[in-house]
């Protein structure tokens, strides 16, 4: 494998095309193809689909399962509705709190374990304000084994190695995709009568602390491909103004406390070893504390494990160093920290969009539709909010029938030539110069920018600043990339979608004129404003080939909210905190 | 406008004692997630995986998966 650019076009065809294998790609795949095992389903990941990602390694637990007997679906509905400040759809939130049960159960049928207690029920934990919905997967690191046998049991025809670029799109319906492969620079033209994005979050927009590029808290190969071809496609993007930010160890990425160590007795406490949060879960307004905790002179913050019996902290630790992150028990060791005996130095990841945890994403209805028929998203793309890996499973679950049947009723539509032929040259055109910028240092002044200009609490003159910074980088891109082998070409593009995806972010920034959900939107000249902004916010790509954004009403809720339930997540804070620390 | 290289010790560290790459080995190079390992040629012919691209998200696979143990993943320098 020389990594040496090839000339090639190929082109098949298939009734749904899945991008994406990590975790709602693998079940949309298996769903459309249980419902007819005739169909000809595709599922291409730019990496390998046994290790792709955010579960690569596992994952520690189901963070929003909505199991009979623990939580209802429309108290789950209600408690997210809140929890994202009342910006929701709940028809998606409530479709997915019904159907998450028995996605545990076939989930479960695979050979991926979850907790349970002595009588064989599932044993759910509560973290969030008001439900209970936290199930562990002690083993959680059988998750992807399991998924990939399934998906060879069922004769899933899996393409490896080949990263998806542009939609191609017919008559405003989705005609197919054009993909290179990532290790030859050879294409891949995919016609499909339904396509399914599932390509994760755009988790390389920030630049971590360490200014490492990829030591981001999503896996690092999840760079926003999903949310730049849903923008050059013309699909709509939902409130990426509401930046995913997360509370992560100091300088390594892996999260550290609300689903592992808070039901077991661990909490988010300030350098006194007090706790100044009511509810590790994460949200906006959690991170609005936690970021004033850390600007204060309580600062910084820490995960306290050290008050806990030696029993709980060796099975917390079990947990976190074998599951999701096993690097983790690596990093301790080098720095010499033991959850024994100190407090965790605690910091908040850089931003990026991801519904998983915020409710950043490509719009999509209650059957993952997106706004142009035949396309669909699903996973941490997918604006269904805080849906994290169950949301993935269901969602992709629902994406992959839907996606079927839609399939079912329709011809292929006719590939665009024209489209194919520019997109080549597009993505060729750094590899035909004979010097110029790297794709790395590309990427690396845009996540620069993004910290500096984007990062919360937001600046309206600091997010114009950026965007002036983005349009010189865009034209350095377009004209003076300069790219030696298909393993940097893959780079490039990943450079080019995360370009995007800083353009998207400031563009949204700026058109939502109020303060929302905490810390994600907290533009410092303006409070929130209910009357002009309880609204979605949509961005599209504008005839100007730049983001417009309009508003979009959010639909007649199915579960009420009562006034005083409104303000549960707002109420964040310890109120003890203050004099404690006084004293 | 010539591009320089840039020096930095890698976090994936291959044991070439125990890779088994010249049997046609090639796992940790397929699982990786952000693709950054290949087989190369030893200067005494046999052949040995290495990490080529230093882009890792330190996520483990290659050391999970490998059948003979050959390959350990440390934490990057520059956050360790």
């Amino acid at each position: 494998m020389s990594d040496e650019i090839l000339d090639g076009i190929t082109q098949i065809d298939c009734d749904v095309l899945v991008i994406g294998g990590g975790t709602a790609g693998p079940m949309a795949a298996l769903k459309a193809k249980k419902k007819n095992p005739k169909a000809n389903v595709v599922l291409l990941d730019k990496a390998n689909v046994k290790r792709s990602g955010a579960i690569s390694m596992g994952m520690d637990g189901l963070n929003n399962s909505v199991i009979p007997g623990y939580a209802t679906p429309e108290q789950y509905t209600k408690e997210i509705t809140i929890a994202n400040d009342g910006i929701c759809d709940q028809a998606a939130v409530y479709r997915y709190a019904e159907e998450c049960y028995p996605i545990i159960q076939e989930l479960d049928s695979f050979g991926i374990r979850f907790q349970k207690d002595n009588n064989g029920e599932y044993d759910v934990k509560k973290v969030h304000h008001i439900g209970t919905y936290v199930l562990p997967m002690p083993n959680g690191d059988t998750v992807k084994k399991a998924l990939y046998r399934q998906l060879r049991k069922a004769r899933i025809n899996i393409i490896n190695r080949y990263m998806a670029t542009r939609l191609l799109t017919t008559d405003a319906r989705v005609a197919g995709a054009i993909c290179v492969n990532t290790r030859s620079a050879e294409f891949l033209v995919v016609r499909a009568k339904s396509v399914i994005m599932s390509m994760g979050a755009a988790g390389r927009l920030g630049l971590p602390s360490s200014g490492y590029l990829y030591g981001t808290y999503e896996n690092a190969s999840n760079s926003g491909e999903g949310y730049a071809m849903s923008y050059h496609a013309g699909a709509a993007l939902a409130n990426l103004e509401c930046y995913q930010i997360n509370p992560l160890i100091k300088d390594y990425n892996g999260p550290a406390c609300a689903y592992v160590a808070g039901p077991l007795g661990g909490y988010t406490a300030n350098a006194g070893g007090e706790r100044f949060i009511e509810c590790d879960y994460w949200s906006g307004q959690m991170m609005q504390e936690f970021h004033d905790e850390l600007q204060s002179g309580n600062g910084p913050v820490y995960l306290k494990l050290n008050h806990l019996a030696e029993e709980t902290v060796s099975e917390i630790e079990r947990v976190l160093h074998i599951v999701e992150r096993p690097t983790r028990g690596h990093f301790h060791a080098g720095r010499g920290t033991d959850y024994r005996k100190d407090m965790i130095e605690m910091h908040i990841s850089e931003i990026g969009f991801c519904s998983g945890h915020s409710a950043s994403g490509v719009y999509v209805d209650e059957n993952a539709r997106t706004t142009i028929p035949g396309l669909y998203a699903a996973g941490d793309m997918a604006n269904v909010p805080h849906n994290y890996m169950l949301g993935a499973f269901t969602n992709g679950a629902i994406a992959g029938e839907d996606a079927l049947d839609f399939s079912a009723d329709v011809d292929f539509a006719e590939i665009d030539n024209d489209a194919v032929e520019a997109e080549r040259v597009r993505v060729l055109a750094a590899t035909k110069r004979d010097d110029g910028i790297p794709p790395n240092q590309i990427e690396y002044k845009t996540r620069r920018f993004v910290n500096d200009y984007l990062q919360p609490p937001k600046v309206t003159a600091k997010m114009q600043l950026a965007q002036q910074r983005f349009a010189e980088i865009r034209d350095d891109m377009e004209n003076q990339m300069y790219v030696r082998d298909s393993h940097e070409l893959m780079r490039s593009l990943e450079a080019s979608s995360i370009l995007d995806c800083a353009d998207m972010a400031v563009s949204a920034s700026l058109y939502r004129t109020e303060s929302r959900w905490g810390l994600y939107h907290n533009r410092v000249e303006f409070e929130r404003d209910d009357e002009n902004w309880f609204c979605h916010t949509l961005l599209t790509k504008g005839e100007d080939g730049k983001p417009t954004s309009r508003k979009e009403p959010v639909k007649p809720y199915i579960v009420e909210i009562a006034d005083d339930e409104k303000d549960a997540y707002n109420k964040q804070r310890v109120k003890a905190t203050a004099t404690a620390t006084a004293e | 406008m010539p591009l320089a290289h840039a020096a930095s010790t890698v976090p994936v560290v291959v044991n070439d004692d125990l890779c088994i790459a010249d049997k046609g080995c090639t796992v940790c190079v397929e699982v990786c997630p952000l693709d950054v390992l290949r087989i190369t040629d030893m200067l005494d012919g046999r052949k040995t995986a290495h990490m080529k691209y230093d882009e890792c998200w330190y996520c483990m696979p290659c050391e999970a998966d490998c059948p003979t143990g050959a390959v350990t993943v440390n934490i990057p320098y520059l956050l360790k």
